[in-house]
């Protein structure tokens, strides 16, 4: 039996198409999903992310341990900031995690730092992917230190709401108070969280429980994620949708919006052996200086990488999938020249979109891309990611 | 031979017309399902089919479906204007919404096929 959200029984009773996916039933769309992205791209989308893996790190050694942990520098992180990241590390999961293993990119992730306390000291949160939470937890404990650091798994004790869309907060500083987020917060809240920098967080309360906003997404939207307590997503979620006029969203509008956004996924863009500069997140690994599982072997493929990724539409609004052959043709001979990551019908393009990892040779030449799909080959355009860039208004 | 619509396990119905010549198309219940069709791929006129083998694809946001062939024969006429007005398979899945229609090799085959009870039972168990 799958894992249950807070919001299943919401989803089942509201026309949510519900599927396993990485072992938690959720909706897969309510409606269309070229409805609920495109609602979510005008108005505002909300979306039950809860089954998103949720882990504490907390100790008067949290910081410098985490700093050893992950791809990115953890030393300079504010309070109330959050920061992509990579985790490297052994997959140990249904045994004995191996220290000395040969460390893979087990998940990308999300870290937040959060106010110190006085009786726990340093504070994270770590969001990581569904598919990959019980390795990463697994691994992460098998390096814990004797003392100083505590690490706990709160996704079963939480529920995570992501707010989407250009009416979360609007265009000028007082729109949030005409947006969804207007029936959950009160004003005071609402401008800090209006006041908050893309990947700010705010620790606040809300009905005299603690609760953790950060404005971030997988969206391409302005927006903002929600972790708070399992018993008052129901409560939330309604008022979002029913008062706040927000559209729910399911896991097909999530990732063609986040295709649009060329935002990486773990088990596509990314996997166990993925070199990171290859896969365009050379971003999310800060090698100088810094030591972490696996650092010396990314480190000898920094400016050794002959692969690039690259985004693609297509004329047709058939779209190429993860898997498809990239061709390229010179001087009437063809070869495969990379194989797409992503793909999918774009709603705001109105066709077929891809991310693809290709060899960089063939962008340092006039050449004709195509795309072997079912058989057929289509030919693909190349263009600068991401597809999709919101509107700004400053 | 009774001219009402069959179906498919895999949810193409098949109506024989006056002339002889079987039209095809798709079932309401399975565009329901599909949801958010994008594209559509249909067969050359003249093209053989085979009954149970893909004659065509449909394909939605998430994932790529093939259409099978409900009976064997040769396709005399495509539904052409289907592919740019996909939301006729939804609006009118037994008229405007046909697919092919295909001259069988044997107009027996259709026995094969589901009536519309056995077809109801189908989708809604």
């Amino acid at each position: 039996m799958p894992q249950r959200t807070p919001l299943a029984e919401w989803h089942e009773n509201n026309r949510g198409r519900m599927v396993d996916f990485a072992g938690w039933s959720m909706p897969v769309q309510y409606s269309s999903i070229v409805s609920e992205h495109l609602g979510t791209r005008k108005g505002a989308g909300v979306f039950d992310v809860s089954h998103m893996g949720r882990v504490a790190i907390e100790g008067s050694q949290a910081t410098e341990w985490l700093e050893s942990r992950l791809t990115r520098q953890v030393r300079d992180l504010p309070v109330g900031r959050a920061r992509y990241t990579l985790i490297t590390g052994v997959d140990g999961t249904g045994g004995k995690v191996q220290l000395d293993g040969t460390p893979v990119i087990l998940d990308d992730a999300l870290v937040t730092r959060l106010a110190d306390q006085k009786d726990t000291g340093q504070r994270f949160i770590l969001v990581v992917n569904a598919s990959n939470r019980q390795r990463v937890v697994c691994w992460l404990e098998a390096c814990l230190p004797p003392e100083g650091v505590t690490i706990s798994d709160i996704t079963e004790e939480s529920a995570m709401i992501a707010v989407q869309g250009p009416r979360v907060f609007g265009h000028k500083k007082d729109d949030v108070h005409e947006g969804p987020l207007r029936h959950v917060f009160e004003e005071r809240i609402l401008e800090q969280l209006a006041a908050l920098p893309n990947y700010g967080a705010l620790e606040t309360q809300l009905g005299g429980e603690p609760v953790l906003v950060s404005r971030t997404g997988y969206t391409g939207e302005d927006g903002v994620e929600i972790i708070l307590k399992s018993s008052q997503a129901q409560g939330v979620w309604e008022e979002l949708v029913e008062k706040g006029g927000a559209i729910p969203c399911g896991l097909g509008s999530r990732d063609t919006l986040r295709l649009e956004a060329a935002m990486p996924l773990y088990g596509h863009e990314l996997h166990e052996q993925t070199d990171p500069f290859s896969a365009g997140l050379g971003f999310a690994v800060n090698i100088d200086g810094r030591e972490f599982p696996g650092a010396e072997e990314i480190r000898t493929r920094r400016g050794a990488s002959d692969r690039r990724r690259i985004g693609l539409v297509f004329e047709s609004r058939r779209a190429a999938r993860s898997g498809d052959q990239v061709m390229f043709s010179k001087n009437g001979t063809d070869s495969v020249c990379g194989e797409i990551t992503s793909g999918s019908f774009s709603p705001t393009c109105e066709r077929g979109i891809a991310l693809a990892v290709v060899d960089r040779v063939v962008l340092e030449q006039e050449s004709e891309l195509e795309v072997l799909v079912r058989g057929v080959r289509l030919p693909a355009k190349l263009v600068s990611l991401p597809f999709y860039r919101r509107p700004r208004h400053d | 031979m009774e001219k009402s619509r069959r179906y498919a396990k895999s949810h193409e119905w098949a109506r024989l017309e006056d002339d002889g010549s079987v039209t095809v198309g798709i079932s309401a219940y399975a565009v329901e399902a599909l949801t958010d069709l994008v594209f559509m791929q249909l067969p050359d006129v003249g093209a053989t089919v085979t009954a149970g083998e893909s004659f065509g694809e449909i394909e939605s946001v998430k994932a790529v479906s093939d259409l099978y062939a409900p009976i064997s024969g040769k396709v005399v006429a495509a539904n052409t204007e289907l592919p740019s007005q996909l939301e006729t398979l939804g609006s009118d899945p037994y008229g405007s919404g046909w697919v092919i229609r295909i001259q069988p090799d044997s107009v027996e085959q259709l026995e094969a096929l589901m009536n519309q009870e056995a077809y109801d039972e189908l989708i809604g168990g």
